[in-house]
């Protein structure tokens, strides 16, 4: 099975999503880069999911787990989003930079 | 093709958890029907779930001695079991959720804030962390910290209109899903290794051996780094601070204790039962985390002028006294000593800090005021908390006897029993540590009995009933623990957590 393939295209998913967290100063974006890295990690189980379904005796841990994630991560993004609304409302601007009321 | 066969379900093993659900779903559905005024019931009734939740796990715990798998059936044995281990940490939680709730009664009636929706996200987040006491799988670990963090992000926004607030939830909220991506990256590799996600198996297949080695290293680096921000590690504590303060101070005092006690116990259960064979990546890892942890929190909490932000920095020091058991968790004879240390610092630490974060918000619904100097004089118009106080304090610090004293100790005999570089050197790291410690929490002290009130108001502080009974619990805790310890020194046996033994 041509499982390298999957798991390099999981990798550079993963270092694109977590440049964008790192990089991007917009709220927004830094959630779509998360959503990257979510489903980065999908493909990871997906592939591992069915190079297992040859060698063990059954079981789809894999595929349930992708399941799990694609419920949560549509919550997490429900809160995320509203939480991004809220700083607009309170500072018209979605800019992380300016999230710096508090320090030391 | 597949015949779906249906588990077979403990119910007794489960009631907490279904007593929470549906505890939740009438407060939620009570909240309703209420007019404004009485909307304090929703606090009240979320108090007797939590207590409610808590019968079935007296009761398991007095007629069942042995390991329960609370799923049965093909596929699912042992995902999700209810041993000792789980029923200790589910009473603590469930426990400092009802603190919590006595605590946050007032503050978020007087703010005007949406109390039924704050109570149902309270009880939802109790209950990810009961569910992460009984995970023993990948899959169920995941949602169980998924569970207890999205209310958890909610409510640190939770005051709308107020920036700061807004600034903490979003902070927290960014830094944990984050974490909790690179976390799951961890776990898909660690999946892929084992060909499960139950965490015994995972411990079979990572032994750092073979051609998928590297596969396995960065498998268990991503995972414990995820769990590493959730427990306010250096250096991936950046948020707590911040977050500590501009959330709402009960909130505050949640997130310090019950969230922070649940990811350490998710740590505890990859490192002793995911990982047993990959000493040589989590140790050094661990090691210089507990170290970081330590000092840095200590370094930066002895310059803060905000009450909060200290306990918040001296929150992620004591994070480092309870990593650093953990890190010689399979060096020497420390098994045993280790994961009853962090049972016990876990179980202790939630009452003492619990109790400080009663008295600030008893005392800051009078003075109106976060800074260290607003505590000046309280002894003239507030002898009980100040001494109430100092108990804590003490605590924090390890003053002999009260109960901190006592997690300090054990923490500290676990390193000395694992022996070795390793061992002595982290013991010494600490016992600086400890002694830096005691120098911010004596500053307040000093503040407390010695200086003159800063704006001369001495009539004396009105401290509402809720608070004064989860004042009185934590006191109490935290004095009997510290001279009665062995109430809870027998928790934590090696033998109580299922699947630890090979």
């Amino acid at each position: 099975m041509l499982i390298n393939e999957f798991l390099l295209l999981g990798a550079v998913l993963f270092c694109i999503g977590v440049y964008g967290v790192i990089a991007r100063k917009n709220a927004v974006l830094v959630l779509m880069s998360i959503e990257l890295i979510l489903n980065s990690v999908n493909i990871n189980l997906l592939a591992f999911d069915r190079l297992h379904a040859v060698d063990t005796a059954g079981g789809n841990d894999g595929s349930v787990f992708a399941l799990y994630i694609i419920a949560v991560a549509a919550a997490e993004v429900g809160v995320g989003l509203a939480m991004v609304l809220l700083i607009f409302r309170n500072r018209k601007t979605i800019s992380l930079d300016d999230l710096s009321e508090m320090k030391g | 093709m597949f015949a779906f066969s249906s588990p077979v379900i403990d119910y007794h093993a489960l009631a907490p958890e279904l007593v929470l659900a549906g505890g939740i779903c009438v407060v939620l559905l009570v909240d309703l029907f209420l007019p404004d005024h009485r909307r304090w019931i929703t606090g009240t009734l979320s108090g007797l779930f939590l207590l409610g939740a808590l019968l079935p796990v007296v009761t398991l715990a007095v007629l069942g001695d042995d390991v329960r798998s609370s799923l049965s059936g093909d596929g699912v044995t042992g995902r999700y079991v209810v041993d000792n281990f789980a029923l200790v940490l589910k009473a603590l939680f469930l426990l400092a959720g009802y603190v919590v709730v006595l605590l946050s009664a007032h503050e978020i009636e007087e703010g005007g804030y949406y109390q039924g929706e704050y109570y149902v996200l309270l009880l939802s987040s109790v209950l990810g962390m009961v569910m992460m006491a009984s995970s023993r799988d990948l899959v169920s670990m995941f949602v169980a910290l998924e569970f207890l963090s999205i209310p958890a992000y909610m409510m640190a926004a939770w005051k709308k209109r107020d920036r700061k607030s807004n600034e903490a939830g979003v902070k927290y909220y960014l830094l944990g899903v984050f974490a909790s991506a690179v976390m799951l990256y961890g776990m898909s590799l660690l999946y892929g290794v084992a060909g499960s996600t139950l965490l015994t198996d995972v411990g079979k297949a990572v032994t750092l051996e073979g051609d998928r080695a590297g596969v396995q290293v960065l498998g268990v680096v991503f995972v414990i780094i995820g769990f590493a921000f959730k427990v306010s590690a250096v250096p991936f504590h950046t948020w707590a601070p911040d977050t500590y303060e501009g959330a709402p101070t009960p909130v505050t005092a949640f997130l310090s204790v019950a969230s922070k006690a649940a990811g350490f116990v998710g740590l505890v259960l990859l490192v002793f039962l995911a990982f047993p064979q990959a000493r040589d990546v989590y140790r050094p890892f661990l090691w210089v985390m507990a170290a970081l942890t330590m000092t840095i929190g200590n370094l930066v909490a002895l310059k803060q002028k905000n009450i909060v932000r200290m306990l918040a920095y001296s929150s992620v020091s004591q994070g480092g006294f309870i990593l650093m058991p953990l890190a010689m968790a399979f060096t020497g004879d420390a098994q045993e000593a280790s994961l009853r240390a962090v049972v016990v610092y876990l179980i202790i630490y939630a009452a003492t800090n619990l109790g400080a974060f009663a008295v600030i918000i008893a005392v800051s619904r009078k003075t109106r005021s976060g800074e260290i100097s607003s505590f000046g004089g309280l002894f003239q118009y507030a002898p009980g908390l100040t001494v109430l106080m100092t108990i804590f304090l003490a605590s924090l610090a390890g003053i002999p006897p009260l109960g901190g004293w006592y997690a300090k100790f054990g923490a500290f005999k676990a390193v000395l029993d694992a022996a070795g570089g390793w061992g002595y050197s982290i013991a010494i790291v600490g016992a600086v540590n400890a002694v830096i410690a005691t120098a911010y929490y004596i500053t307040v002290m000093r503040e407390m009995w010695m200086k003159p009130v800063p704006d001369g108001d001495v009539s004396p502080i009105k401290v509402h009933g809720s608070i004064q009974a989860a004042l009185v619990i934590c006191g109490v805790s935290t004095l009997v623990l510290g001279v009665l310890p062995g109430l809870i020194a027998k928790v934590g046996a090696i033998t109580d957590l299922a699947g630890s033994l090979p």
